[in-house]
């Protein structure tokens, strides 16, 4: 056994991610004990604070995705515990999970990212939809992406290719969420791009390219093996890799993020890329991106979680 | 990777799918992918949940102790047979002990009519699998029970639903439909019914109708398969007569010890004609080689030792009381628009939502206020259901079903908001699986 003593992976949780969260908890549990750290998995729930104050861990793996996972809760619940944890800071998560406001500070760092618009479901209430929704296609054009403004996994995320589609994208949207993220949509490449930062500063790892099978990278092409073709490294020239290694790196840092997280970015026809939005706990499933990016790397993923857990135990 | 292409790419062609085997896979497999609703479903497991969808029996009204020692004692005295490959149509006392309990429902038949099999469910797959084709009709209720129009799929069947009200099966709608196919050139194999407290309406095909589906059937040389799971668990009135009982021939009856024993011995049963029964057995063989002896016998020890009509009428008052609970809350609860059935047994309500609302694309909604439904779309082969869903009243206490209505009335009225801000349209959907796993169904 490792010197980390005995780790607590966090998985599950109340979001719409539980499942992918579950599967992100397996697998990071599955690579830590073949790395031979001592690692037990647990749900959040009325359980999981006595349990921790009764026998405490000596550090935490968080694979908690959407909700209290990524908005800096439990997070801040393992600060009041004591308890070192991998990830970012709960502020920095409040701030990287509003994917309006990532974009907001992302830009300000000279970040390119897609015009949009974030308005909550009551706005629509108060003023009527369709006058707004008007203005919105005026403005941003069209196609549009319309997304929740937290979450994740593509729940309640639809492409918009003609106004008429726009209503029942908001409906689909307001399912997941009470507020709307409505982006210009940019026709072009999806790539994926993590950053770890092991103790020497952040570094990007080999950016990973999704192609879906059916065209829509939505939840089914996510979590289907076979469903999506994935290139790591993404078949993108020196120079355009190197503009989104830069691009995750930058955001990493301009959302004051640690330890780990992935961007999610488009790279349109001039080869240009887009910051879309950053995850401050990646999935770590089997088709996940991180995962693949690490190997991508010649990373063995269990000695990159153990790395990652020695510098947050560090942080003590 | 030198070749330069558009967006700044270089030229590899092949990449990772992460199944090395994503070619190879059979067509019927093409619809098992991840599904949003079944994710959704992970969440109404947590205990926070009130979960409305779960079709679970409440096993904790068992003796657990009683059957525990019957358990013990079935591999003390007779392990060496329990623990034994069994054979052919099943333990034969158990095939009597089948005849009996059928007998409630006005069926006469001997054991050598039956054969014991995991659960119903393989009953219906075995009956799939030895009269479907692919491209063959099965003709079914319109909704139907998910999980045999999960069956009907696997076997590339094709569903055609027929209309139902509130007293079942619609005759006429069913005679049309039968002449439409047959005009068409169609491949009719059999036509699967729940008539009694079906899943998920709740509802009961009436005995006029039952004796007139029959003949529509006979008359078109089609076979009825008669699912009945629920058939003992009536509130209000006698068993009615199966539709077994009225035509032995024209009709392969699925029986159960599911809901009036326990999920988890999965014991189940055909009641078939002659011919069908052997072609049954061959395929059962084919399939699992033979049915677990352990839990045959055990359910056989049950029933020889225990009282279980008792123990039935029991399970029955139980679900009366939840079923009260439900209907009561929802008739308080509810905004007006909503429509729904009032079971006189089984486990069931179907709700109709008001127009222009979604139950599928409500469900996220739903759990977030922690209340979970199974969206309609479930229970139809053709995309119907969106404004239907089942509400379940069997698994949660009757304070908790009533908690559960009125967390649900909640996300109703504000669907209805969002509804009459952006008017009504099709929601952004993707395909996959509509409907939560056997835990939960």
């Amino acid at each position: 056994m490792s010197d980390l003593g005995h780790v607590l992976i966090l998985a599950g949780g109340l979001s719409y991610e539980r499942e992918v969260s579950l599967r992100s908890g397996r697998r990071v549990a599955e690579v830590l004990r073949a790395a031979g750290v001592d690692v037990e998995t647990r749900d959040t729930d009325a359980s999981l604070v006595p349990s921790v104050l009764a026998d405490p861990p000596d550090a935490a793996f968080v694979t908690l995705h959407g909700g209290a996972g990524e908005d800096g809760a439990i997070r801040s619940v393992l600060e009041l515990l004591g308890i070192p944890y991998v990830g970012a800071a709960p502020d920095a998560c409040r701030v990287a999970f509003e994917k309006p406001t990532a974009k907001a500070v992302v830009r300000s760092w000279g970040l390119n990212t897609p015009d949009s618009v974030a308005l909550p479901k009551e706005t629509f209430h108060d003023l009527g939809a369709s006058a707004v929704l008007g203005r919105i296609v005026d403005q941003l054009g069209l196609p549009l992406f319309v997304k929740p403004s937290r979450g994740g996994s593509a729940l309640g995320a639809s492409i918009v290719r003609s106004a008429e589609e726009l209503p029942a994208a908001m409906v689909g949207c307001f399912a997941y969420g009470d507020t709307a993220l409505i982006e210009k949509y940019i026709e072009g490449v999806e790539v994926s791009v993590s950053v770890v930062d092991l103790g020497d500063g952040p570094i990007a790892l080999p950016p990973v390219e999704i192609v879906p099978v059916g065209g829509v990278y939505d939840y089914a092409a996510r979590y289907t093996a076979g469903h999506t073709e994935f290139f790591a490294p993404a078949r993108l020239t020196d120079d355009v890799t190197q503009a989104c290694l830069a691009m995750a790196v930058a955001a990493h840092s301009a959302l004051g993020l640690r330890d780990l997280s992935r961007t999610d970015l488009i790279v349109d026809e001039a080869g240009k890329p887009w910051f879309l939005e950053v995850n401050v706990a990646p999935g770590m499933t089997e088709t996940s991106l991180l995962p693949m990016a690490a190997e991508a790397d010649g990373r063995d993923l269990g000695m990159l979680c153990k790395g990652l857990l020695e510098i947050a135990t560090a942080r003590r | 990777m030198t070749e330069e292409l558009d967006h700044g790419r270089t030229g590899v062609t092949h990449g990772s799918r992460i199944d090395a085997y994503v070619d190879r896979y059979a067509a019927r497999a093409t619809g098992m992918v991840a599904s949003e609703i079944r994710a959704l479903f992970a969440v109404a497991s947590r205990p926070e949940v009130v979960s409305l969808g779960s079709g679970m029996p409440y096993i904790t009204a068992l003796p657990l102790d009683v059957v525990g020692e019957l358990v013990a004692d079935l591999v003390a005295r007779q392990g060496t047979v329990a623990l034994q490959y069994g054979g052919g149509l099943g333990d034969e006392a158990l095939r009597e002990q089948i005849c009996t309990v059928m007998s409630i429902e006005g069926i006469e038949s001997v054991p050598d009519d039956i054969m014991v099999t995991v659960g119903s469910q393989q009953a219906l797959d075995l009956i799939t699998r030895i009269f479907i084709d692919p491209g063959d009709i099965v003709l079914s209720e319109g909704p139907s029970y998910a999980g045999a129009l999960g069956t009907f799929a696997a076997y590339q069947a094709k569903v055609v639903h027929i209309a139902m009200d509130d007293q079942g099966i619609i005759p006429e709608a069913l005679a049309q439909t039968i002449y439409a196919l047959r005009a068409a050139g169609s491949r009719m194999k059999f036509l699967y019914t729940i008539p009694t407290f079906q899943n998920p309406s709740g509802v009961t095909l009436n005995e006029v109708r039952r004796l007139q589906v029959l003949e529509i059937c006979q008359r078109a040389g089609l076979l009825v398969v008669e699912d009945n799971p629920y058939g003992l668990l009536g509130f209000e009135r006698e068993p009615l007569r199966a539709m077994r009982a009225s035509n032995p021939e024209g009709v392969v009856y699925l029986g159960s010890f599911s809901k009036t024993l326990a999920p988890g011995f999965r014991v189940g049963w055909a009641l078939a004609p002659r011919p069908i029964l052997d072609k049954l057995v061959l395929a059962m063989e084919s399939a699992v080689l033979s049915h677990s002896a352990f839990t045959q016998l055990a359910v056989r020890e049950y029933l020889r030792t225990q009282p279980w009509r008792e123990q039935i009428k029991a399970f029955r008052e139980l679900y009366r009381e939840r079923r009260d609970a439900m209907l009561g809350a929802l008739d308080v609860q509810m905004p007006d628009g909503c429509a729904w059935t009032k079971p006189g047994g089984g486990f069931f309500v179907w709700m109709t939502l008001p127009e222009g609302l979604n139950s599928k694309a409500m469900l996220p909604q739903a759990i977030d206020k922690r209340v979970a439904y199974v969206p309609g779309t479930g229970f139809y082969a053709d995309g119907g259901g969106t404004r239907h869903m089942r509400l379940s009243y069997c698994y949660p206490q009757p304070d908790r079903i009533r908690e559960g209505v009125r967390r649900l009335a909640g996300v109703i009225e504000e669907e209805l908001r969002t509804r009459d801000t952006f008017g009504t349209g099709m929601v952004p959907g993707h395909g996959g699986v509509d409907t939560p796993g056997p835990d939960l169904a």
